[in-house]
């Protein structure tokens, strides 16, 4: 078999005594939906932190389409095609969505030592931006500023940035993070859209979610992933269903 | 349209300018051709400082540095005889744009109160260099025995010069203008507001940051080789920290984060000390509690209280 798209190896984060991520083992292959998920403290947003590079690990290997990438930084990564979203929305809130998106298409359309025509006239930069905005169903809010979408719309902005740099891997960390019921049947529908297009990391504490969307299933507990396996084996296994999905899987 | 208005408001203000001199003469006095031509030096200075503070969140606090290397590299070339204006004012950009990128260099690793902090270290250094070269003359400064020369344009002329002063700060505008909607002034200004989401995008900021304060730099020399020619006198107090600080007031007063705010700053803080300076020493009494009512109820400083918006 083909080396995995991420293969990570003996992962280990600390903070002081703390021990957030514990000798993680996890193998991704190109095209799945991977789902990570584990009670509140289990080290799940330290984890996407060190895949994005934004958190540099204690220890441990982390690979990327063939390469040793645990060295580099969130930039190099994203050039490589590592994208990542943001439990606490995280865009430019006085920029309108357009350029938030074509900002994204920008950071992979060449240098910006450009210093005469205006951002906002490179067709390069606003079309593909256009598209990817329509793709995530923000295509007719292009011109509101950021900071007025509704949170929602935000966490679909979030994911549009997230595309429009091209990714090979989508790191999303609680993409329905505080959204109401209506909200977050439309990110579903959004990310199951994506899925078998794009290899996706999906962090998420909404079982409902998770189970509409994973191809395959990790469990972290106290920092150490304690099973993994696809969502039916997830589902009976007896560990898991102690440690977090407790009795309400059940029924 | 609301951003007319303001267009207007703006062409009416570049139309004062062009008449200063005119006035000035007719009604002899030419003490205002000075006086306006010193401030919009500063303002240049402060549309510089502007670009790496209100746009690109930068908070320096040694631009006065560059306004003393600016000087420097006028003055120390007249100094040996070397008066070609060409060649001193090109020495200043050069020089204040790199010595900015080594500052920079050192002082874009750090963030927050540090990067004030040291970024203020470096101009103090700078300063204390000034006052301690005594062939230069140290902390006395020197005379300027004739204004940069640049064959028929003749800046001995004070008018000439105004008109000199009007253009470079016109033309500054403009290309800053298209500076900060371009590529490079949208990674800036974006930048400022998430550092974090320019990362996981993709976008290495460090040498956008870098380059930006060595242009900021390079517009801060541009100023100081005016200011020279202006005084024609070279001082390290140039370079004091105070100056720094003032060239800081005019930026926030006018409006950070805008093109015509800090032009509207110089104004609004040298013509208040020229005012308030004859009634009293003190005259800081007045600018203080100003300041702090712009900062509390003007978001985007005087600019912001102008009529219409920018489009």
């Amino acid at each position: 078999m083909a080396e995995s798209l991420l293969a990570v190896r003996g992962l280990t984060k600390r903070f002081g005594g703390l021990v957030a991520t514990d000798n993680v083992d996890l193998d991704v292959a190109d095209g799945e939906t991977l789902a990570i998920i584990g009670p509140n403290g289990a080290g799940k947003t330290t984890l996407i932190g060190q895949l994005s590079g934004d958190l540099a690990p204690d220890a441990g290997t982390i690979r990327f389409a063939g390469d040793d990438v645990t060295a580099l930084p969130a930039p190099a990564r994203s050039q490589r095609g590592l994208a990542r979203s943001f439990q606490i929305t995280s865009i430019f809130a006085e920029f309108t969505a357009l350029d938030n998106v074509a900002l994204a298409v920008q950071a992979h359309a060449g240098h910006s030592f450009r210093f005469w025509t205006p951002a906002r006239a490179e067709r390069a930069l606003r079309e593909p931006a256009q598209a990817t905005l329509q793709q995530v169903g923000l295509g007719a809010r292009a011109d509101v500023p950021a900071r007025a979408l509704a949170h929602g719309e935000q966490r679909q902005l979030e994911i549009a940035m997230a595309l429009a740099t091209r990714p090979r891997l989508l790191l999303l960390d609680e993409p329905v993070a505080g959204m109401g019921a209506d909200e977050s049947q439309r990110m579903v529908q959004l990310l199951r859209a994506l899925r078998g297009r794009h290899t996706i990391v999906l962090v998420e504490h909404d079982m409902d979610v998770v189970w509409a969307l994973a191809d395959r299933i990790s469990v972290m507990v106290y920092g150490r992933v304690i099973a993994s396996g696809t969502p039916e084996a997830i589902r009976a296994n007896a560990d898991v269903r102690r440690a977090y999905l407790g009795e309400e899987v059940v029924a | 349209m609301r951003s007319r208005a303001r267009m207007l408001t703006l062409l009416g203000g570049l139309l004062v300018l062009l008449l200063v001199p005119v006035v000035a003469a007719l009604a002899d006095q030419p003490f205002y051709l000075d006086l306006f031509r010193r401030i919009m030096i500063f303002a240049i200075a402060a549309v510089g400082l502007d670009l790496i503070l209100g746009f690109g969140g930068m908070v320096s606090f040694g631009h006065a540095a560059y306004l003393g290397i600016g000087a420097y590299a006028v003055a120390i070339p007249a100094f040996y005889g070397i008066d070609n204006g060409l060649a001193q004012w090109t020495l200043a950009l050069v020089l204040s744009g790199l010595i900015a990128l080594a500052i920079g260099a050192v002082s874009l690793r750090t963030s927050g109160v540090s990067f004030i902090m040291i970024t203020l270290a470096f101009a103090q250094m700078l300063y204390y260099l000034g006052i301690s070269i005594n062939a230069w003359g140290a902390d006395d400064g020197m005379r300027l025995a004739r204004r940069s020369q640049f064959g028929v344009v003749n800046l001995a002329n004070g008018y000439v010069f105004y008109y000199v002063v009007l253009a470079l700060l016109v033309a500054l505008l403009g290309l800053g203008h298209r500076l900060v909607h371009a590529r490079f002034g949208v990674v800036i200004r974006a930048a400022k507001s998430n550092e974090a989401r320019m990362r996981a995008i993709g976008f290495s900021t460090f040498r956008y940051k870098l380059a930006a304060f060595a242009i900021a730099g390079a517009v801060g020399g541009l100023a100081g080789a005016l200011l020279t020619n202006q005084t024609e006198y070279l001082t390290p107090s140039y370079m004091h920290w105070t100056r720094s600080g003032e060239i800081m007031v005019m930026v926030i007063l006018g409006g950070m984060g805008t093109l015509y705010g800090p032009v509207l700053g110089a104004f609004a803080f040298l013509l208040l000390e020229d005012v308030l300076s004859a009634w009293t020493v003190h005259w800081q009494i007045v600018l203080g509690p100003l300041l702090v009512l712009v900062v509390l109820y003007a978001r985007r400083g005087l600019y912001g209280l102008l009529p219409g918006r920018d489009g």
